[in-house]
């Protein structure tokens, strides 16, 4: 079972303002190593609220998730803080890139705040990762002076900074053009068929969700489908 | 916790808004020049006005008082014994003022270890003869020397050399008010009526301004000799001991035992200037609170700032915590950002607070009360300059403490759920 990288156990949550409702309800999942699984449901199921769980940002909730065998629900803020630098990488609908540095910067924060290795080697990743994106011209650039598709793939590049053991994405093609998710889209294909990196990602997209290998479909916080 | 990467994240935040910070670090400057400059001027005022009376001012002085005897008659009266009296019927009676076997207690006090040194002086009233006019006056004999090395004797001798007084034979540093009342000079021969009745006549060779204006017009020095001679009395004729002590703050203290030991009254320079100790703590007092609100002001300021910020960058907060960085790194980001403009700030205040204390330094100020002094007077004792970087320090670390605490505590969902 170490192929198991992540692992929900009777999730619930409630939202209590301004009335009491309980918005997922009893979420339980595995997901294995190197698996491309879309996250698809109507609007307000819960999709987004079960991700900020499962990126251990949100940690007020029932239930328990382990990550890599770890239940998470031991750990205080700065060892989650720690989980999501090192394993998790975020891609978000809206790119939330720091226009006080530059490209190339904004991709090797992460790296540098887990500094397991030095801030050339950083860099040169960080350029290659960019590279393996497509935009290694723009690296010197403010986030900016960059169009939405190309911050979309930034944000791809800095979630890949420290090799995570997943990337989750909230609907990261929601804000783009057809052409630049297909761009988006190829990027993740690439990422799992090539380097086996495990992918979780949200979407509205049923034509996108078709293409992932597993399709997980929630109704009124609960998973229907998986 | 990586300080590199964090300094490096301050910078850049810094930076980013380098206008408005470029205002708060000026708040902080404006407030420790301020602050450096009103305590620098403000303890060198004390000290020069301390300087006026208490560095020429003996520690301690032993002389004898005429009084009433302590033991009243009614005291004795066994049937009164346990009563509060205060019938007094006994009238002090003439006693000499000499002190008995001065040279013998100037011996003992040389050879006590608190004390610097030790001077004597005879006190005498006089009449100055101008024309067909007495004006009263006191001379003092003084040796001059020693005068001058325990308490500054010559500071205050305008005119002529202090020596002369030593050198010359009968001859005499007039009061500066005296001296215009009598219309004498330096060089001309006066006469003065000792108490006896009789007239001597006296070389001037000095003028003496000691500032007040009191003092001055009445006021002489002539050596001991002239003195003792002025009086009809030997060599070993003593009025006054002067004690300088290494520990002025012990005078109160060994003026006590002085007066136990050696059945004299002992005057000590904190009871006799007691007004100039209180005027001293107030006017530090006021320094103290000016110089402190304004570093309030300035940290109101890095609070503002440091608010403003946090609000604008709410977005890039969520984002290093969504990635990876802990509460504890977002507190020491803006912390930083906080310490760097109170410091900075507070670095250049200490540097212009010093060239305000100098150009003050080089104002003429001068003042006929006051003749060793040319410039307005500037103590630069670095503690002022400690305290100023410290209280910087403080404040800006306050002002960081709440907004920072407040963008560690953003919670990064709520931030991303509400694009
Ligand atoms: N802070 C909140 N307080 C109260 N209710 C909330 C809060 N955030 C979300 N909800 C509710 O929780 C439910 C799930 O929200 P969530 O954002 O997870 O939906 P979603 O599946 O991501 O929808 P969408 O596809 O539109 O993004 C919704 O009904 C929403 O109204
Ligand atoms: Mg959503």
């Amino acid at each position: 079972m170490s192929n198991v990288i992540l692992k929900t156990e009777q999730i619930s949550k409630y939202f209590h303002d301004p009335i009491s409702v309980k918005v997922l309800k009893d979420i339980s999942f595995e997901i294995l190593k190197g698996e491309f699984i879309s996250v698809i449901g109507k609007s307000g199921c819960g999709k987004s609220t079960l991700l900020y769980i499962l990126s251990t940002m949100d940690t007020d909730y029932e239930g328990a998730l382990w990550i890599e065998g770890e239940n998470m629900g031991n750990k205080n803020e700065a060892e989650l803080a720690r989980v999501r630098n090192e394993k998790i990488g975020f891609v978000f609908q809206f790119h939330y890139l720091l226009n006080e540095f530059s490209v190339l910067k904004n991709v090797m924060l992460p790296g540098l705040k887990l500094g397991n290795i030095s801030e050339k080697e950083i860099e040169h990743n960080a350029f290659e990762k960019l590279k393996l994106l497509g935009i290694e011209k723009e690296a010197l650039k403010k986030p900016n002076q960059l169009s939405g598709g190309e911050k979309q793939r930034v944000a791809i590049a800095r979630a890949l900074i420290n090799n995570p053991m997943i990337i989750m994405a909230d609907e990261p093609t929601g804000n783009l053009d057809k052409k630049n998710s297909e761009i988006v889209f190829n990027i993740f294909q690439e990422l799992s068929s090539l380097y086996n990196q495990s992918l979780l990602i949200v979407t509205h997209d049923n034509e996108f969700a078709n293409r992932t290998n597993r399709i997980i479909e929630m109704e009124d916080g609960k998973i229907i489908k998986m | 916790m990586n300080y590199k990467l964090i300094a490096s994240i301050s910078i850049s935040l810094l930076m980013a808004r380098w206008r408005q910070t470029l205002v708060a670090a000026i708040g902080v400057t404006f407030s420790i020049t301020m602050f450096v400059g009103l305590l620098s001027f403000m303890s060198g005022l004390n000290d020069m006005l301390d300087g006026l009376i208490l560095n020429r001012t003996a520690h301690i002085r032993l002389y004898k008082e005429i009084k009433p005897s302590k033991q009243q008659p009614i005291d004795i009266s066994n049937e009164f014994k346990n009563y509060h009296n205060f019938i007094r019927s006994v009238k002090p009676k003439n006693e000499r003022l000499e002190l008995y076997d001065a040279a013998g207690i100037m011996n003992a006090l040389k050879n006590d270890e608190r004390v610097v040194g030790v001077v004597p002086k005879v006190t005498t009233q006089v009449f100055y003869n101008v024309g067909a006019l007495d004006i009263n006056g006191i001379i003092d004999g003084i040796d001059a020397a020693e005068e001058s090395r325990l308490f500054q004797f010559k500071d205050y001798v305008v005119d002529g050399n202090y020596l002369d007084l030593k050198n010359t034979p009968n001859s005499i540093i007039l009061g500066k008010g005296v001296a215009e009342k009598m219309m004498v000079q330096l060089g001309d021969v006066i006469v003065v009526t000792t108490s006896k009745g009789e007239q001597i006549s006296l070389k001037v060779v000095g003028l003496f301004q000691s500032g007040i204006r009191d003092i001055d017009i009445v006021q002489s020095y002539c050596s001991l000799n002239t003195t003792q001679r002025l009086l009809g009395e030997s060599s070993t004729y003593i009025t006054d001991i002067q004690v300088k002590l290494k520990d002025v703050s012990l005078a109160p203290l060994i003026a006590k035992e002085y007066e136990n030991v050696f059945h004299l009254d002992a005057l000590d320079i904190q009871t006799a200037n007691a007004q100039f100790e209180t005027g001293s703590f107030i006017r530090t007092l006021i320094s103290y609170s000016v110089g402190i609100t304004l570093l309030i002001v300035a940290g109101f300021g890095i609070y503002n700032i440091l608010n403003m910020m946090i609000y604008e960058k709410m977005d890039s907060i969520a984002i290093l915590k969504a990635t990876g960085f802990s509460g504890k790194d977002v507190n020491a980001i803006f912390i930083l950002i906080a310490s760097t403009i109170g410091i900075v700030g507070g670095i250049f205040g200490l540097a212009f607070g010093l060239g305000l204390s100098v150009i003050i330094d080089h104002v003429p100020f001068n003042t006929a009360s006051l003749p060793a002094i040319k410039t307005y007077p500037i103590n630069y004792n670095p503690k002022i300059y400690l305290i100023g970087l410290s209280f910087s320090i403080v404040t800006t670390y306050f002002a960081g403490y709440f907004p920072a605490r407040r963008a560690s505590k953003i919670d990064p969902v709520i931030i991303i759920r509400g694009k």
